[in-house]
């Protein structure tokens, strides 16, 4: 008896589960209708599969160069977030004097800043800098990947420095005396140290700037510069009612995301969890 | 500090401050100032300063009034949606399941995926499936174009929202839940309580620290929410769903009212932190100490 209701259960929660995904099933299933097919039962398995519309959303969308653009764009600014940010934050933490309490503090409080406060001002200054300093910062990769950079601190900072607080301080004083210079004693004793809060910072920018929309669409103007969300807006803007076109070109868009999410899914789930418990 | 320590102390902060200060506190700054400030955006046009006109304007304005309706309506249905499926599918994948670890990775997927393609693919649902469905079976009452009425679109965000967020909160959830110490439970157990009464009293008492993080996640999520806002309802029908963000971009990119705009983002702004750091202080109260 218990068994059978165990049973049950399990299969209650897996049928549940299932359900809950049902809006990527319709998805997937009416990306490869005829559109006489799509209009029969969108709720059906196709008769017949046709990548066909995968084809045309793939070059309508350029997606190869969006896929390039966005992996370039988000290594790139992860891998600057979690160095300069471990770096300042390893110092702020182990220096203690009023200069880096204030930085810590103006860090932590612009955590409350919305986007939207600083958009303007921001486009505008960097519009300033491109002409009257002639470097390039709006319409590039690397003024979009500065400007993320600049986005991600204040949260990494938070998070390493909490981090940091909990690491006795007896190691790094030891390799000191020693006669080890700051730079060797972070790079080779205390980033190692900090793994794991290094993959949480990580993941947790890995997904942020990988589906960001409004800031790349306000600095990235060429269409050859696009990164995946902006490709998709821009298609999607063309063929809203060629469904399964679009569902394809949504599919398409998904696919890199859960490929990732296979591969990293426990550190993602660990990571995001303890991120989110600092 | 002597003179080698405070040239290491700047060599490994200095380059992240000079990013941090150039992308965030200036802009910030400047932004004060843009707000007191009418201004179409376009540089060869003058900058005329208004004094506190804008902020005047902005409260005179019943767009903005309605936004911030929509928004609040918006934000407290989601902090219920998102917050209540996302404790019960933490307590069902805390079970003793064989599939509790495939659920919960089914459950988080969702979370991934960035708002503005989550809102496409709802998009079609709610305008174009729902509409079939609602030929085949004749329950039109429920299966209707959800996203051309009013009332029901701004449901349709708030269940795309919970979407995307509840397998994020069941993970803290989980989290928490797995933090209580078993030989707690098993002791209730022991002395008769029940079910319910292990869930309410013990399981939910415990959970304040994960449930002040989840309050404090979904409320500045819903608060601030564009993406979903832009590719879902793009702000329709008849602006009954344009949120406090999307109003903003629009005061400045689509009107040219730089000023305006940057004045409605400062509001924004003081909003926000005053929300979330009352949230915080309110909930953290009233955590108990194991």
């Amino acid at each position: 008896m218990v068994k059978a209701r165990v049973y049950i259960f399990e299969v209650f929660l897996f049928i549940l589960a299932l359900v809950f995904l049902s809006p990527i099933y319709i998805m997937v299933v009416n990306s490869f209708k005829s559109r006489a097919e799509l209009y029969e039962n969108p709720l059906a398995l196709p008769t017949s599969f046709s990548f066909e519309y995968y084809i045309q959303a793939f070059e309508k969308m350029n997606f190869l160069s969006g896929f390039v653009n966005s992996l370039y764009v988000t290594v790139a600014s992860v891998v600057l977030t979690v160095i300069l940010a471990s770096m300042t934050a390893w110092m702020l933490a182990r220096t203690d004097n009023k200069w880096s309490k204030t930085i810590y503090l103006v860090f932590v409080a612009t955590m409350l800043i919305p986007f939207q406060t600083i958009m303007m001002p921001l486009m505008q200054s960097m519009n300033w800098v491109q002409t009257h300093l002639n470097i390039p910062m709006m319409n590039t990769h690397e003024g979009l990947i500065y400007m993320n950079v600049g986005f991600n601190a204040s949260m990494a900072v938070f998070l390493y420095h909490g981090f940091i607080k909990t690491i006795p301080v007896a190691l790094e004083e030891a390799a000191e005396l020693e006669g080890c210079n700051k730079f060797r004693l972070f790079w080779s004793i205390v980033f190692p140290m900090l793994k794991t809060i290094t993959v949480t910072i990580a993941i947790i920018n890995i997904m942020g700037v990988w589906n960001d929309f409004l800031l790349p669409s306000l600095v990235l103007t060429d269409k050859s510069l696009r990164t995946i969300p902006l490709s998709m807006f821009y298609f999607f803007g063309e063929f809203t009612i060629v469904w399964n076109l679009a569902m394809a070109g949504l599919t398409l868009t998904i696919i890199p995301v859960v490929i990732f999410y296979m591969f990293a899914q426990k550190y993602m789930i660990k990571g995001i969890t303890a991120g989110a418990l600092k | 500090m002597n003179t080698k320590e405070r040239a290491w102390f700047l060599l490994f902060t200095v380059p992240l401050l000079f990013i941090f200060t150039t992308v965030v506190v200036v802009p910030f700054t400047i932004g004060i100032f843009y707000s007191f400030i009418a201004w179409d955006g376009i540089s060869a046009n003058p900058k005329t300063f208004v004094g506190f006109k804008n902020f005047i304007d902005l409260f005179r304005d019943e767009q903005f009034y309605s936004s911030a309706w929509h928004t609040v309506k918006f934000t407290v249905l989601s902090l219920l949606g998102v917050n209540i499926v996302g404790i019960v599918l933490s307590l069902l994948v805390t079970s003793n399941l064989k599939v509790k670890h495939a659920a919960r990775t089914m459950f988080f997927l969702p979370n991934l995926i960035g708002g503005l393609i989550l809102g496409y693919i709802w998009k079609f649902i709610f305008s174009d499936v729902t509409t079939l469905l609602g030929e085949k079976t004749g329950m039109d009452v429920l299966f209707f174009n959800w996203l051309l009425n009013p009332q029901s679109a701004l449901y349709a965000m708030v269940i795309v929202f919970a979407w995307q967020m509840a397998g994020y909160t069941m993970l803290i959830y989980v989290a928490g839940i797995l933090g209580i110490p078993d030989e707690m439970l098993e002791a209730a157990k022991v002395d008769g309580a029940n079910l319910w009464q292990r869930t309410t009293r013990i399981i939910f008492p415990l959970l304040m620290p994960a449930f002040t993080i989840c309050l404090f996640l979904t409320l500045s999520g819903a608060f601030k929410v564009y993406d979903i806002n832009l590719s879902l309802t793009g702000g329709g029908p008849f602006k009954a769903t344009e949120m406090f963000a999307m109003n903003i971009f629009n005061e400045m990119f689509t009107f040219s009212h730089y000023g305006l705009g940057q004045a409605k983002a400062i509001i924004f702004f003081i909003v926000v932190a005053l929300i979330t750091l009352l949230q915080v202080v309110i909930t953290k109260k009233r955590e108990v100490q194991m």
